[in-house]
């Protein structure tokens, strides 16, 4: 196995902070925008885009967390149901403009059963997708608004995304199969 | 995990905390306003009791369709095992339709062990005769961790009919394996033999046996398995054995009080109990719904893929 440290903290901050500012440019502002993170990493980067966004405008976006196992269209295919962790919506999400958070968009399966979980909470006005890593490879005609970085992959790589959360240090790493090189 | 929930005695503690967990996030769908996941669209559940039930079948059900799983409730009387057909035959019958899960109440200990190793389907023992009711035994030590945030050294009494209560049973192994420190309260007659190797105390008298318990499990007197003779009358019973809110300040004062239902108000419980702030067994019921689903949910990618 082949693993590449292809993005560090500090360009993961300027990543994030050029997105929380298209966020709010897009938006005019951040009145009624409320930030949904996608367990477990896409959680971690809702909090600290919506903390970006508090020091920029002053003010403080809601932060949701969602757990999409319940919406997964894989689960005949996996050979164990995926771990199931708490979803937290503490706000009313109807006519709400959403900003969904993800680390990596790939195949679109993960963003397809997000929406689908979040129509289970509410109508909201839309529903705009931002991400850390835009590897490639869709499925699904979904595309996000907010990217950090676009990096194109082969199937047989990985991307990983470590964020200090629960990891050392942040990074994003590329992982490739020794096969593969 | 297995692909089937036969019993709490030979269910890992691994297995047992992922569901309790699982049903935490269950619960959550419970309180939304859609309270239905699409997670087992397209899956069949049958519900086959063969013993009377309101509550299991009901809780069984409603956790099926809340996830999205078609539901057939096979029921006995009407049905061809009442023209002479054997359970082989009715479960065979039943899997040609095409069935992922079996829901299986029976009056003898050990059906469900037999109906899973000759179907293919994951099997859930809703209740065996005298034996084991695992999920009950699961909702029960959810309901516990939820109150009280942990079942370890927490001291659980389990007061009355425990010989004929496949209740009492699941829930000893449950708790035993979580860490509880479990009493036995009841009459000489109503303890099963061997029992004694699985708690800590047995007592013989209720209001010393309640002396500073944290929870305590009141189990229903099984007027239909009564006709031994292990006590002389209902309003006996309930002057010696009955929890009322005299013995329950032995207590803690945060004791809760648990029943599995259905209750016998003034037989192994006074009204008084079953609805003062103690009481978490209406709770019990919303919970059964939720590890339910969680159960239905794990067990689904237990089965062997086509």
């Amino acid at each position: 196995m082949l693993t590449r440290e292809l993005l560090n903290e500090s360009d993961i901050a300027r990543m994030l902070s050029r997105m929380a500012h298209e966020i709010i440019e897009r938006n005019e502002g951040c009145e009624n925008v409320c930030i949904v993170g996608i367990h477990r990493a896409g959680v971690y980067i809702a909090r600290r885009l919506s903390e970006k966004i508090r020091l920029i405008e002053g003010v403080t976006i809601a932060v949701a967390s969602l757990d999409i196992s319940f919406y997964r269209d894989d689960l005949n295919r996996r050979k164990n149901h995926p771990i199931v962790r708490k979803t937290e919506m503490p706000i009313d999400i109807n006519d709400k403009k959403i900003i969904l958070v993800d680390d990596v968009l790939y195949t679109g399966r993960t963003i397809r059963a997000a929406m689908d979980a979040l129509n289970d909470f509410g109508r909201p006005a839309q529903i705009q997708l931002a991400v850390l890593i835009d590897r490639g490879h869709r499925e699904l005609p979904i595309r996000a608004l907010y990217v950090g970085k676009n990096i194109p992959t082969s199937r047989s790589e990985n991307i990983k995304v470590l964020l200090k959360e629960d990891a050392d240090h942040d990074m994003v790493l590329v992982i490739r199969d020794d096969h593969d090189v | 995990m297995d692909k089937d929930l036969l019993d709490i005695k030979s269910a890992a503690t691994a297995d047992i905390e992922l569901i309790l967990n699982t049903a935490s996030s269950f619960k959550d769908v419970l309180s939304r306003d859609i309270k239905k996941v699409p997670t087992l669209r397209g899956k069949t559940a049958v519900n086959l009791f063969f013993e009377p039930s309101t509550r299991t079948k009901t809780s069984f059900e409603l956790a099926e369709k809340r996830l999205s799983t078609d539901v057939i409730n096979f029921v006995v009387p009407s049905s061809s095992v009442a023209k002479g057909e054997t359970l082989y035959d009715t479960i065979k019958t039943i899997e040609s339709y095409g069935i992922d899960f079996i829901i299986i109440r029976h009056q003898f200990s050990g059906v469900p062990h037999f109906i899973s190793r000759i179907s293919k389907a994951s099997v859930i023992n809703a209740g065996d005769g005298i034996n084991e009711h695992p999920t009950q035994a699961l909702l029960d030590a959810f309901t516990i961790k939820e109150q009280k945030g942990t079942i370890a050294g927490l001291k659980i009494a389990i007061v009355g009919d425990i010989s004929h209560s496949r209740v009492a049973k699941s829930n000893i192994y449950c708790l035993k394996k979580l860490g509880a420190d479990i009493r036995l309260i009841a009459p000489h007659t109503l303890i099963p033999t061997g029992i004694e190797n699985d708690v800590t105390e047995i007592y013989h008298d209720i209001e010393s046996g309640i002396a500073d318990i944290d929870v305590i499990m009141t189990l229903r007197i099984q007027q239909e398995r009564q006709s031994g003779g292990f006590f002389s009358s209902t309003d006996e019973y309930f002057k010696f054995w009955g929890l009322t809110l005299k013995r329950l300040g032995k207590a803690r004062p945060d004791v809760i009080v648990m029943h599995p239902g259905p209750m016998n108000r003034g037989v192994e419980i006074a009204s008084e109990v079953a609805d003062s702030r103690h009481s978490v067994i209406n709770t019990q019921v919303t919970n059964g719904l939720a590890v339910r689903m969680a159960v239905l949910y794990l067990l689904d990618s237990a089965r062997p893929r086509k």
